[in-house]
């Protein structure tokens, strides 16, 4: 059989190949720098948003470095005029407040959170909408709180500091293990149904083993977002000049040695309150990377 | 192929071809033969490494102009691996290194001179999975690809979106909609209309990931009948897990298995009768009578 070689003009699509192959290698200098521009305006526009970031961790490192020394670590806080001053005594009950804050949310937190992402109905819409307010609420208020229904109660003492920092982490907590169990292949909760296993089986077994990682990414952000707020602990314990480790008196922590010291006009006690902010954003910034290696760690492992 | 219906014979050719050899008689549709003959593109040696593991080498073999490619073999066998360095999605792999020569014509594909987003303008590509833009509309869809490689004519993008949208057997149920969402198609339709979606750039070569694998036996029919009229259009190199639809759409094929290493290599290329039927390597033999993969 005799075949038509079209390779001319007579064949449409040819000749539109040929043209659209024209333009596209007309334009593609012009497409090339465009793009090259775009991508140059985003790294200039992420420079920018780093800089603040960046500015901060290095004035802090720069301001808080030369507070550091055996005596920061070791030493409690003294008053202006007494050399040889530390934080301790902050450390222990940042430690403890957090310790005890971490003890009730983390379960509670992540039971809520089970409920949301197994449940639709109107309840768990409530609930969910209350967690999100309850995050959006400004931090002073869960101080407030706790100093109006708890401190004139009891006085003040750390355990109330942490119910008031337990009230910030809560609904991280929670949405947080509601996004990771949601995350969770339906299939799996699927093939256990059919197994004929309960829905609390279900999610003991299957669902929240497979939504650890975010699990424990969630909590450990919520950790860190609670130990480094001040204004709950402002209203709730009070401070303390003395080592306490009894949360049920009144006790120091780093946040508030940072807002007290920093508005004093002694420069030793300054420098102890940069001392402490570089402590409790070192502190901060190892619980994020280590969440995030520790998520990253979980999910290598599985494979 | 209404397309080609309305379209005179060629006055220019060389030898006038006489109308009895390019119509069929009975049903009055001319045939147009566009095929060169001649391999358009050719693969020496390739290989594909991941961060150092090898997942596919030692593939060696010419793709012939205007026929439909298939690539074989069990899962592992690195096939959907090569058929992406055919048009240098690794690229965006950072860990990848695509080893060996690959030709598109005269144009060596991994030559430090060959844009890659020209490149892949010359070889579409279509997905296992249909992916229309979910944003855009039909049309919108269609001519995406034009849009992206800087072609603003309404008229060309008009004149594009039409062939393609026939081509690709969608015009006649959706020219009454193109300003609708393409997430208004059924799965069938959303692959058809990724299918004209990559026809509208008027690619060399179309590579076809598994596309009928997310389709039901219906769709798939469909589309494998269009495979086999688009040939004439667009070389076709499809990766298939299901020996029937090779056999049913593909001129030559090429077996590939994972070897003990766990890489995968070439173990026969010819063309499918014979790959079918009495292939040389009694691996392929086995494969294809279902022994295995």
């Amino acid at each position: 059989m005799t075949t038509l070689s079209f390779d001319s003009p007579a064949d449409p699509i040819l000749e539109r190949r040929r043209q659209i192959q024209g333009i596209a290698k007309a334009t593609v200098g012009r497409r090339k720098t465009y793009s090259r521009a775009a991508i140059g305006i985003c790294w200039v526009f992420l420079v920018i948003a780093v800089i603040p970031l960046v500015a901060v961790i290095l004035y802090t490192l720069a301001k808080g470095l030369p507070a550091w020394s055996t005596g920061f670590f070791t030493q409690v806080t003294k008053p202006e005029g007494i050399p040889n001053g530390g934080v301790w005594n902050a450390i222990v009950g940042t430690v403890i407040i957090g310790a005890i804050a971490t003890a009730v949310t983390i379960p509670l937190g992540l039971l809520a959170g089970l409920f949301l992402a197994e449940s639709d109905g109107w309840a768990a819409g409530a609930i969910r909408f209350a967690a999100d307010v309850m995050t959006g609420v400004p931090s002073i208020l869960m101080g407030i709180f706790g100093y109006i229904a708890l401190v004139r109660t009891f006085g003040y003492a750390a355990w109330i500091g942490a119910f008031s920092i337990g009230m910030i982490m809560l609904p991280v907590i929670m949405r947080a293990g509601e996004t990771a169990i949601r995350g969770v292949d339906p299939h799996l909760s699927e093939a256990g149904l059919a197994l004929g296993a309960r829905k609390f089986m279900i999610a003991r077994r299957i669902v929240l083993p497979a939504a650890l990682p975010g699990i424990i990414t969630g909590a450990l952000l919520a950790i860190a977002r609670g130990v480094g707020e001040t204004a709950p602990l402002l209203f709730t314990i009070f401070g303390n000049q003395y080592l306490q480790a009894n949360p049920t008196k009144p006790m120091e922590a780093l946040p508030l040695v940072i807002y007290n010291y920093s508005s004093q006009p002694y420069a030793d006690l300054i420098q102890i309150a940069w001392g402490a902010a570089l402590l409790l954003m070192s502190a901060v910034l190892i619980l994020n990377i280590g969440s995030r290696w520790l998520a990253g760690f979980l999910q290598r492992e599985r494979r | 192929m209404t397309e080609q219906l309305s379209r005179p014979a060629a006055p220019t050719s060389p030898m006038p071809p006489t109308i009895e050899d390019n119509v069929n008689l009975t049903t009055g549709e001319v045939f147009l033969d566009r095929s060169t003959g001649h391999p358009v593109m050719q693969l020496k040696d390739v290989g594909v490494a991941f961060g150092g593991r090898s997942a596919v080498r030692n593939v060696s073999f010419d793709v012939f102009d205007r026929e439909i490619t298939a690539l074989i073999g069990p899962s592992g066998s690195g096939k959907t691996t090569l058929l992406r360095a055919l048009n240098r999605m690794h690229d965006t792999v950072r860990s990848a290194k695509v080893t060996g020569k690959i030709m598109l014509g005269d144009t060596d594909v991994y030559s430090g001179s060959t844009d890659p987003t020209l490149l892949r303008s010359r070889v579409g590509m279509v997905f296992q999975r249909p992916n229309p833009f979910p944003t855009m509309s039909i049309y919108e869809n269609a001519v995406a690809g034009l849009r992206f490689n800087g072609v603003r004519k309404k008229a060309l993008l008009d004149e594009a979106a039409e062939s393609a949208l026939v081509a690709a057997a969608l015009w006649d149920s959706v020219s009454d909609r193109l300003k609708s969402h393409a997430s208004t198609l059924s799965g069938g339709e959303q692959q058809r209309l990724c299918i004209a979606r990559a026809l509208a750039v008027e690619p060399e070569v179309l590579l076809m990931d598994e596309p009928t694998s997310a389709l039901d036996p219906i769709a798939t029919k469909r589309i494998e009948e269009l495979i086999g009229e688009l040939k004439n259009r667009v070389t076709i190199i499809i990766v298939t897990h299901n020996m029937q639809q090779a056999m049913r759409v593909a001129d030559r094929c090429a077996f590939l298995l994972m070897g003990e290493d766990r890489t995968g290599e070439l173990i026969e290329f010819g063309s499918a009768s014979k790959l079918f039927s009495e292939p040389d390597d009694p691996r392929t033999l086995d494969y294809v009578n279902g022994r295995f993969g």
